[in-house]
């Protein structure tokens, strides 16, 4: 019996930080003219955890991202990033966070080395201690071979690799990636993952957006899924697909004909199946559990799959 | 080892000198535009021009042919600071402890150092053809503080273009403005020569007070009036564009 479900991270293990928030968003509406991108988006995130907020083009996750960043404010509703306003303290939460967006925002005209020791000094950094951690970054983000080119030859992996590097110059306790991997292909995607849950163990709290549900998947102790400015569902992957609830079972016969049927998780239908079959002197070559995807879940919570969401764009800036 | 700390407004000046000197366009601009204007005008029009201007046309044209480089160079600044707007370089900025109007004062000081440098180079082949300038200590610091504020001004005025600038095509737009304010004014030939809505345009616009001002002193012949009226303009137009570039700086980066 072989099961197609993709591997998984068991949620909320190895990680013994206490359930202190690390983000608590309560209500946050936010409406450009008269078209409403958010209403009562309410969720929270414990210190040291990584939630992914899934969702389509157009869902309202850049919006989002923006408000808690401070670039944008909120018509409704608040949002305290370890206890600090979004709003009122943005200079402090500007010191907690670190964003990494859609669009790579270095420099392409210095050297991913110069990019790094000038967000470095920026932050204060004296001329040596950013010139260390500038290469310390460039190491761990496997960029030294390329830390004298100027980033603007850089592949699209390198810079986004780079970017996240940026925002990392001052090892920021929560860290927000807006689709960090959107057009990316999968070796550089394999990469940025690795970095993430790297990250991930060395105890930050990681916001990512995504529409790639097997990103959400592999990277998330929690998902929400964010359709149509609103938070539809939330919980741990395991817990989504659950909530679809549908366990197939996929036979293969001798005569190549294939049997798919919906279990709920009850073996005793499966027997029946077979008895069945046996009864008919038909052979069954191979039998296939298939637990419920990410994919069936989301279809199953917004009525729509992520590929075919239908709203346009959200305002590029 | 070095432990000292600059402010975020150095930071960004060293980017924008660093850009200035890795991009071909503003090294260009820089330094081969006023050498080939310089050598167009005189030995082009020079022989056939000195008789209307009455005396060496070297000294005649070299004020203008300082704000044209200058202005243009200026102008590149729309570009940069447009770029960084739009391509999330300020986003970036807003979400990090750091003063991001830092960035506009960067590109404004990498912009002045450039275009002066872009001036002196004019200077000396200005030189080299004939320009022959009789301005005394004094008046030659008020060349340098006259041609410093009028690259400032313009500078400033092309950051503000390049924030209301809704692409990158109509940010480069402010070149052509940049080329074209010269050419409408006493920089290359009396204004007697135009016709006569060009000619009351060209009498009274900034450009021409800054250049009729800065022949006075080159001349060491310096007419106040002119130099006060070049004043008053390039004051007036620097607070303006300060003002504008705060407010559209602003606006753009919190959309």
């Amino acid at each position: 019996m072989t099961r197609s479900s993709p591997q998984l991270t068991p949620p909320f293990v190895d990680r013994p930080t206490a359930d202190k928030s690390a983000l608590a968003v309560s209500g946050i509406r936010k409406r450009y003219g008269d078209r409403e991108v958010l209403r009562d988006v309410t969720f929270d995130v414990p210190e040291g955890r990584v939630l992914a907020l899934l969702g389509p083009n157009g869902a309202g996750k850049t919006t989002l991202i923006r408000i808690l960043t401070t670039l944008v404010r909120a018509d409704g509703g608040t949002a305290r990033l370890l206890g600090h306003d979004v709003v009122r303290d943005r200079a402090r939460v500007r010191e907690l966070i670190s964003v990494t967006g859609q669009y790579a925002s270095v420099d392409e005209e210095l050297t991913g080395r110069e990019n790094l020791v000038m967000v470095g000094r920026l932050l204060r950094l004296g001329k040596s201690e950013a010139l260390r951690r500038a290469d310390e970054l460039l190491e761990e983000f496997d960029l030294t071979a390329a830390a004298h080119r100027r980033v603007g030859h850089y592949s699209g992996g390198m810079r986004r690799r780079l970017d996240l590097a940026a925002s990392l110059v001052a090892s920021p306790p929560l860290i927000f990636l807006d689709e960090p991997t959107t057009g990316m292909d999968t070796r550089s995607r394999a990469a940025l993952w690795n970095v993430v849950t790297r990250l991930a163990r060395g105890g930050r709290t990681i916001i990512l957006t995504t529409q790639y549900l097997e990103e959400a998947d592999v990277l998330a102790d929690r998902i929400a899924v964010l359709d149509g400015g609103a938070i539809v569902a939330s919980g741990t992957a395991a817990e989504l697909k659950k909530r679809v609830g549908r366990e197939t079972v996929e036979l293969v016969l001798d005569d190549g004909a294939v049997i798919r049927s919906v279990t709920d998780g009850n073996p005793e239908r499966v027997r029946l199946l077979l008895n069945r079959l046996h009864s008919e002197g038909r052979h069954v070559r191979t039998l296939t559990v298939q637990n419920p995807t990410l994919d069936d879940a989301f279809l199953a919570l917004t009525g729509h799959s992520t590929a075919t969401a239908p709203t346009d764009k959200e305002p590029a800036r | 080892m070095s432990t000292a700390t600059l402010p975020a407004e150095l930071v960004f000046a060293k980017r924008s000198i660093t850009h200035s000197l890795r991009n071909l366009d503003s090294l260009v601009t820089a330094v081969v535009a006023p050498v080939a204007i310089m050598l167009l005008f005189v030995t082009v029009f020079g022989s056939a021009l000195d008789s209307t201007v009455g005396g060496s046309y070297a000294d005649y044209v070299t004020p203008g042919v300082m704000l044209l480089c200058a202005g243009f160079g200026a102008a590149l600044t729309a570009t940069s600071i447009h770029t960084d707007v739009s391509k999330g370089f300020v986003q970036r900025l807003r979400t990090m402890p750091v003063r991001a109007s830092g960035v506009i004062f960067g590109h404004v000081l990498a912009s002045v150092l450039r275009n002066l440098a872009s001036i002196v180079i004019v200077l000396l082949v200005a030189v080299a053809m004939g320009f022959r300038p009789t301005a005394t200590p004094l008046e030659w610091l008020g060349i340098v503080g006259l041609l410093a504020a009028y690259v400032l001004v313009f500078t400033l005025i092309a950051a503000a273009w390049g924030l209301a600038s809704k692409s990158v095509e109509s940010a480069g737009m402010f070149s052509f403005i940049a080329l074209f304010l010269p050419y409408l004014s006493t920089a290359f030939m009396p204004a007697d020569n135009l016709p006569g809505f060009l000619r009351g345009f060209a009498e009274h616009q900034p450009v021409t007070l800054v250049i009729e001002a800065l022949r006075g002193l080159a001349t060491s012949a310096p007419d106040s009036t002119t130099l006060t009226h070049s004043l008053l303009w390039l004051v007036g137009l620097g607070v303006g564009a300060t003002l504008l570039t705060a407010r559209l700086f602003d606006r753009a980066a919190r959309s």
